[in-house]
């Protein structure tokens, strides 16, 4: 049983999203007898080397061929299995986009699809590899779960929730080896509900994924120059926790949304929408990769060319609080 | 006598095809229907294990409607075979029905999935056929596709993939009738030798007429060879049993008018 302490926050920041989601994965074929994880020809990619090695009958390469691997995964859900399909954000969520609409979407079957290296973790493979417009195609589509946990921790969390939880799910891992870590004990995780991670009264920013981390830093450095912002993650992007979004607006002067992922129809759009059915919502600063295939280069180049470190997200906050 | 039996449920469910075809008073897929009766009478007749009134029992053969758009011939199989009920056929093509132009997942009806996105069917079924075969169940796994659907690079992904983990308790069914939406299949995108191709895919494929009875059903039960998935490759007549509607390509997707609906009966009567 994998358990959040100092020690393993640490040491599992270092193995990075992808090997710390296939360390979530071989915990729990430990207690899910009827598991099937599918990967299309990344599975040593997706940190599932020591899954298929100790057990081999549970997993499946069926190939560079990812429409092919959603029919397959919904097969085997329709006929009881808990599956992980997994990829690259792009090679599922939109290669094999229609598949899922139709799979889990529409027939509702219990996929759990998961991209591996969302965002721009991907570096130096370039925006052919990168999940800049994953969770907006995923989000528009009825009956889809989607979650994007915030550290290694919250992998954990979100693979063991994702098993219990009967119906179609799309998780987005964000980050690289080095993972910035946000939890350091144990807490309640639930699909759907937000987490307040820090209080404030000037600015509410809701983050998911690595910008989680990001936008804690950022209230920090808001904190020296007098403004006071609460952080709250919001690891579900659908279902959205509205309840915590309406507290947010009626306590703050501005609602930032801040992702690793385009500005356009991720969270920053989810808020955004149901924001409009408010009277009075103060304004929202949408931050998130730029609506472009920039330049590529290292992780920490990549956040800094799209604004998104803790330094550049507070200068944003506080000028638009001007 | 079994042929005479199915040759009797075939006329049965085209004339369900053509009375619930000016029933619902809008265009409808007849001609992809039509040419698939044979081949499901024969299906849901002398080969598929069911029980009509437990239709959710675990080991049942499974059917999946690759080509979804072929859901006269399927729909019509299931009503005379006691899963869909007369009352609900009735109700294809109004607004809020479970039966509409493409299957909707539905266990109670027997519809096991939803189809209507070409191409996708294959691969359910081949999740299917492994969680059999992981289970070790000895159901079989029914897919049926159109040859028009094959242009899809997606069936080619599953039939390897079929192939590869020795699915012997898998069928394709290709309903061959060489024509889809703008034409004549070769014109529109030629295949060569369609059976070659899924020989060179590690399948078993058996080439057959697709409204000889008795070559379907042999077809259907013959043992696979090896531990191959099996193709069954029926050549068969867009339109069938309706003369004007044969290797007629209006009839892909046509309202059925008054006069039509009694032309086409008459014929049958004929027969």
């Amino acid at each position: 049983m994998l358990q959040i302490t100092p020690s393993t926050a640490t040491q599992w920041s270092r193995f990075g999203s992808r090997a710390m989601f296939g360390q979530a994965i071989l915990s729990l074929a430990e207690s899910q007898e009827n598991l099937m994880v599918l990967s299309a020809d990344l599975g040593n990619s997706s940190g599932l080397d020591r899954f298929k090695n100790t057990y081999p009958d549970r997993f499946l390469n069926v190939g560079i061929a990812e429409q092919n691997m959603i029919g397959i995964a919904a097969g085997l859900a329709k006929e009881g299995y808990v599956v992980f399909a997994t990829s690259f954000a792009p090679f599922i969520a939109m290669r094999a986009s229609e598949q899922i609409r139709m799979n889990l979407g529409y027939m509702g079957l219990n996929v759990k699809a998961v991209a591996i290296g969302s965002g721009v973790s991907m570096a130096f493979l370039g925006n052919s590899h990168y999940g800049i417009e994953d969770a907006a195609v995923m989000r528009a589509i009825p009956n889809i779960t989607v979650v994007c946990p915030a550290d290694c921790g919250e992998i954990v969390k979100t693979v063991f929730a994702a098993a219990m939880f009967d119906g179609p799910m799309y998780i987005r891992l964000t980050g690289a080896p080095n993972n910035p870590v946000v939890y350091t004990q144990e807490y309640e995780f639930e699909i759907g509900k937000a987490i307040r991670l820090r209080e404030g009264s000037d600015v509410t920013i809701i983050a998911n994924g690595t910008m989680v981390y990001e936008s804690l830093e950022a209230a920090k450095l808001l904190e020296n120059q007098s403004i006071s912002a609460a952080v709250i993650n919001m690891h579900t992007i659908k279902p959205l926790d509205t309840a915590a979004i309406y507290q947010a607006c009626t306590a703050s002067r501005l609602i930032v949304t801040v992702e690793e992922h385009s500005v356009i129809g991720g969270l920053g759009s989810a808020v955004a929408e149901y924001k409009t059915t408010l009277k009075n919502a103060p304004p929202q600063l949408i931050l998130g990769l730029p609506d472009k295939f920039g330049k590529t280069g290292d992780y920490r180049f990549m956040l800094e060319q799209s604004g998104l470190t803790a330094p550049q997200l507070s200068a944003k906050i506080a000028s638009a609080l001007i | 006598m079994d042929d005479q039996r199915i040759r009797e449920m075939a006329a049965a469910m085209r004339r369900k095809i053509l009375d619930i075809s000016l029933a619902c008073n809008t265009s409808v897929h007849l001609g992809g229907g039509l040419s698939m009766v044979d081949i499901l009478a024969t299906l849901y007749g002398r080969v598929l294990h069911f029980d009509p009134n437990n239709p959710t029992w675990e080991d049942r053969d499974r059917f999946i409607l690759s080509k979804g758009h072929g859901v006269l011939g399927f729909f019509s199989a299931l009503v005379v075979s006691g899963i869909i009920s007369e009352a609900e056929f009735g109700t294809f093509m109004t607004n809020g029905s479970h039966l509409i132009a493409h299957p909707v997942m539905n266990l109670s009806l027997g519809i096991e999935s939803s189809n209507g996105s070409l191409g996708q069917g294959l691969s359910m079924g081949i999740g299917l056929a492994l969680a059999a075969l992981k289970k070790e169940k000895s159901h079989k796994i029914y897919v049926m596709l159109g040859n028009g659907e094959c242009n899809e690079g997606s069936v080619w992904e599953a039939a390897i993939s079929a192939a590869h983990y020795k699915l012997k308790n898998l069928t394709a069914i290709i309903d061959h009738n060489g024509l889809q939406s703008d034409g004549r299949s070769e014109i529109v995108m030629d295949f060569g030798d369609f059976a070659d191709k899924w020989k060179s895919f590690g399948w078993d494929v058996h080439l057959i007429d697709g409204h000889d009875l008795s070559a379907i059903h042999a077809a259907l039960v013959h043992p696979n060879r090896g531990d191959r998935p099996k193709a069954i490759i029926a050549q068969t007549i867009k339109g069938k049993g309706v003369s004007f509607m044969e290797n007629a390509n209006e009839w892909h997707h046509n309202r059925l008018t008054k006069a039509n609906h009694e032309k086409a009966l008459l014929e049958m009567e004929g027969q």
